[in-house]
């Protein structure tokens, strides 16, 4: 799709993970386009720092929100206008340190909106610090003994936070990181998809991600096998990582709840002032 | 008692006790009989106990502000006696219950043996008090049920049953008269911009609790089935004002309401909002400061910080109204301004007018509706920030057009795309500057500032809620109020145009470091006299007076 394009100069570092998570996008902006839904109903929203360049370099409604603001930008859309396709795209960073909030809380309310966490496990527009999912003894500039803190595990989070649905995916298999946007987008509720993405200047995590991430079997709504895959990777050790649906329910629709009986133009403000005689 | 056209009255108890309600029913009375009202609310930041009062004021005259003394005390517990029995007028009396107070004075009710007589609940006993309170002042029967009818939800019959006992125990001291006027709307200060918004088209409520702006969201939310507003309950500031513009960037008229803290918390936003000229109205209603302050209380200490609110050059609409009929007005103004305008707009308020209760003007309110922002017309190729002559650029919503609508946080072209190019950005900031000029010119269309009283060689100028005593000073000692209505931009012809021949510049504040007087210094505007009052209470008409004179 020609159109996708946009004239904006993509200032993305050689090699970058983030290639392969806008190649997957504008795959499933086609697919979705293509199955019946028009491109002006999809918005995109994205947060500050590399990953959120992504709306500069696609040809698709967008928000570019401040840093971990997008979650709550996305939630005010959607529920402004629930006919609209809301995804975030956003990064460890933002979602994790700055915005934590916002995404425990979108995820217990279940929003409708759709979470695209590109992990790089590390601020990397800020030239290389840690994040809140930066492995235990990462060497940056404001760490130079490196990282003393535990990160989080995210799905594992995702899950306390009563998520509704819970992926993860690779920058490198597009494809498959494809397959999992459309399913996360077509799951009504809260959707979280974790996009493992090395950062060749400061976190080059592509080797190790090819020889340990592989493509599990969907799981959908239960709970035991959902967190016996999530804890098969605790972002630290060693071991196997699993890629695919972790986790999938559906719970009850937040906008529809929030906006019930205020659609029908009814606003009669005489009738309100006659209370008050 | 002498004077029949006006009357005060306090009514007190125990947080949890009914004194607010109880203020409201017998405000009723006098509103039946075509009074105007003021109802000012004192409570503290508890849920049982302390003391609560509300003084109502009624009067023939226009009103909006309290006086010193009152002329009845209604008590519900001892501790209003105690506190408030210095402001009885030589002949005021204090009506309480006899049951449950050992007070030696004014006019016991036997309200406990009268709920007893009549199997009714222990709150009933406030009935009793209110049933024996309408006898006294000479209020019919007839009004006192019909009142009661409105009012009370719960074993009505009962309640009536209640109040004709206590009705019919006393004696007529005082006879207040209709006034041949009809009744009024009475509402308070939030009830208004709610009403307000909702007039100039509001669809989205959004907003986390914080006294005083808190009531809009109840209000809202409580009257979903007339005014068809949905309302959001968030984690914290930052999430209800970034929803809020990703609400209004949807195409949907949104509002957030705060107080100081969770107002701060909101300005990175309203930065946002400025950049990516998204339409978003913030309520911030101001408590005494700083940080926690006085949560139930009043002030004027959060002006500079909002005339100043956000990071970055830009200019936001600042609105500051007075009374309930004023934040209507200005609550439909500012919605219907900053969709004309696609900038952040403040109404600037304070506890005094959020939470206390007027007399409300609907004959001056009619006609205010939705103003539609400017639209893009379908022709040429769409660029959300299009540069144009006066820096307005038509707005789309998302999914109603197949153009793509790019908004964003970062300096952007005329479609949205992030650039940091030297020309771009100076592109764009001239653009939104030529805007501003746009609004400066707007505000000068406005009633942006207020007079009352004729030319006088002293002048009053005052802000917000202080109007209400301002004004009646003001009559009663002959001089002249300036009272700005729009604070940004500020309304510097109209301000000049009003103090022209003042010799003697009068600043009335509720704040301590006069915040008022270093705007007006920046506009070349000089006090001559400062009168500060930062305890969290209300100016009275006797103590601003003796101030002035």
């Amino acid at each position: 799709m020609k159109e996708l394009e946009t004239n904006c100069v993509n200032t993305w570092c050689p090699g970058c993970g983030n290639f392969g998570i806008l190649m997957a996008l504008k795959k499933v902006v086609e697919e979705l386009v293509n199955n019946g839904t028009p491109r002006e109903k999809i918005v995109l929203v994205s947060d500050i720092g590399c990953n959120s360049k992504i709306v500069d370099y696609i040809n698709v409604n967008s928000f570019y929100s401040l840093h971990g603001r997008p979650i709550a930008t996305a939630e005010g859309i959607k529920m402004a206008n629930p006919d609209l396709k809301v995804i975030v795209f956003t990064g460890d960073g933002g979602t994790f340190n700055e915005g934590a909030s916002h995404f425990i809380h979108a995820a217990r309310r279940n929003a409708d909106i759709n979470v695209f966490l590109h992990n790089n496990r590390l601020f990397a527009l800020t030239t290389g610090q840690f994040t809140a999912v930066s492995p235990k003894g990462l060497k940056g500039k404001s760490t130079p003994e490196g990282n003393i803190e535990e990160p989080f595990n995210l799905p594992e989070l995702a899950m306390t936070a009563k998520a509704s649905f819970v992926a993860r995916g690779y920058s490198a298999k597009v494809d498959h990181l494809k397959d999992l946007m459309l399913k996360a987008i077509n799951h009504k509720g809260f959707s979280f998809l974790e996009i493992l993405q090395p950062c060749p200047s400061f976190f080059n995590t592509l080797q190790d991600y090819n020889e340990r991430a592989y493509e599990a079997v969907d799981n959908n709504d239960s709970k035991d096998k959902a967190m016996a895959l999530i804890s098969e990777w605790n972002y630290n050790g060693e071991g196997k990582i699993p890629l695919g649906v972790f986790y999938k329910k559906d719970r009850y629709n937040y906008e529809e709840a929030i906006n019930k009986d205020t659609n029908d133009n009814k606003v009669d403000i005489d009738k309100c002032l006659e209370i008050h005689l | 008692m002498k004077n029949t056209k006006e009357f005060s009255i306090i009514v007190g108890g125990a947080a949890g006790q009914g004194s607010r309600k109880a203020g409201l029913i017998i405000a009723k009375f006098f509103n039946e009989l075509g009074y105007n009202i003021f109802i000012h609310e004192d409570y503290q930041s508890l849920i049982k106990g302390g003391h609560n009062f509300s003084k109502i004021r009624v009067s023939t005259e226009e009103i909006f502000c309290e006086r010193e003394k009152v002329d009845f005390l209604l008590a519900l517990d001892k501790k209003t006696i105690d506190q408030h029995e210095d402001k009885l007028t030589s002949d005021g009396k204090v009506v309480f219950n006899k049951d449950k107070i050992n007070f030696d004075k004014g006019i016991g009710v036997n309200a406990d043996s009268i709920v007893k007589e009549t199997s009714g609940l222990p709150i009933m006993s406030n009935t009793a008090l209110i049933g024996a309170l309408a006898k006294i002042i000479g209020v019919d029967f007839s009004i006192l049920e019909k009142v009661l009818k409105k009012e009370i939800h719960k074993e009505l019959e009962k309640n009536i049953e209640i109040a004709k006992k206590a009705y019919d125990s006393v004696e007529t001291l005082v006879k207040f008269e209709s006034t041949g006027n009809g009744h009024k709307p009475l509402l308070t200060g939030n009830e208004a911009i709610a009403l307000g918004a909702v007039s100039a088209g509001l669809e989205k409520y959004i907003a986390y609790p914080m006294t005083p702006a808190t009531s809009i969201l109840h209000y809202l939310a409580d009257h979903k089935e007339e005014l068809n507003v949905a309302t959001m309950q968030t984690e914290d500031e930052i999430s209800v004002i970034n929803m809020a513009i990703g609400s209004a960037f949807a195409g949907k008229r949104t509002m957030v309401g705060s107080s100081g803290g969770g107002f701060a918390l909101m300005t990175e936003a309203i930065s946002l909002a400025a950049m990516s000229e998204v339409p978003i109205v913030i309520v911030n209603s101001q408590r005494p400061g700083p940080a926690t302050g006085v949560p139930t209380y009043s002030g004027q200490g959060d002006l500079l910080f909002t005339l100043a609110s956000g990071h970055g050059d830009f200019i936001r609409f600042i609105i500051c109204p007075s009374d309930a009929t004023e934040a209507f007005i200005w609550s439909n103004k500012i919605m219907n301004l900053a969709w004309k305008y696609q900038t952040p707009a403040i109404l600037l308020v304070d506890k005094e007018l959020s939470e206390n209760t007027f007399s409300f003007d609907k004959d001056k309110v009619q006609g205010l509706k939705k103003e539609e922002g400017l639209m893009w017309d379908g022709k040429g190729e769409y660029g959300r920030y299009k540069n144009t002559d006066n820096g307005i650029s038509p707005m789309v919503f998302p999914g109603e057009n197949t153009e793509v609508i790019k908004v964003s946080s970062y300096e952007h072209d005329e479609k949205g795309i992030t650039v940091e190019d030297a020309s771009s950005i100076k592109l764009m900031q001239d653009k939104r500057l030529r805007k501003f000029e746009e609004m400066k010119k707007e505000v000068d269309s406005l009633e942006a500032v207020k007079t009352y009283g004729k030319d006088s060689s002293k002048v009053i100028i005052c802000w917000g809620s202080n109007k209400g005593v301002c004004r009646e000073v003001g009559e009663k000692l002959g001089i002249k109020v300036v009272q700005p209505i729009v604070l940004q931009p500020f309304p510097i012809k109209q301000m000049q145009d009003a103090l022209r021949g003042a010799k003697e510049v009068i600043l009335v504040e509720s704040n301590a470091t006069a915040q008022m007087e270093n705007v007006l210094n920046s506009y070349g505007i000089k006090v001559d006299k400062k009168i500060l009052k930062y305890d969290g209470r209300p100016f009275t008409l006797e103590e601003l007076e003796s101030k002035i004179k």
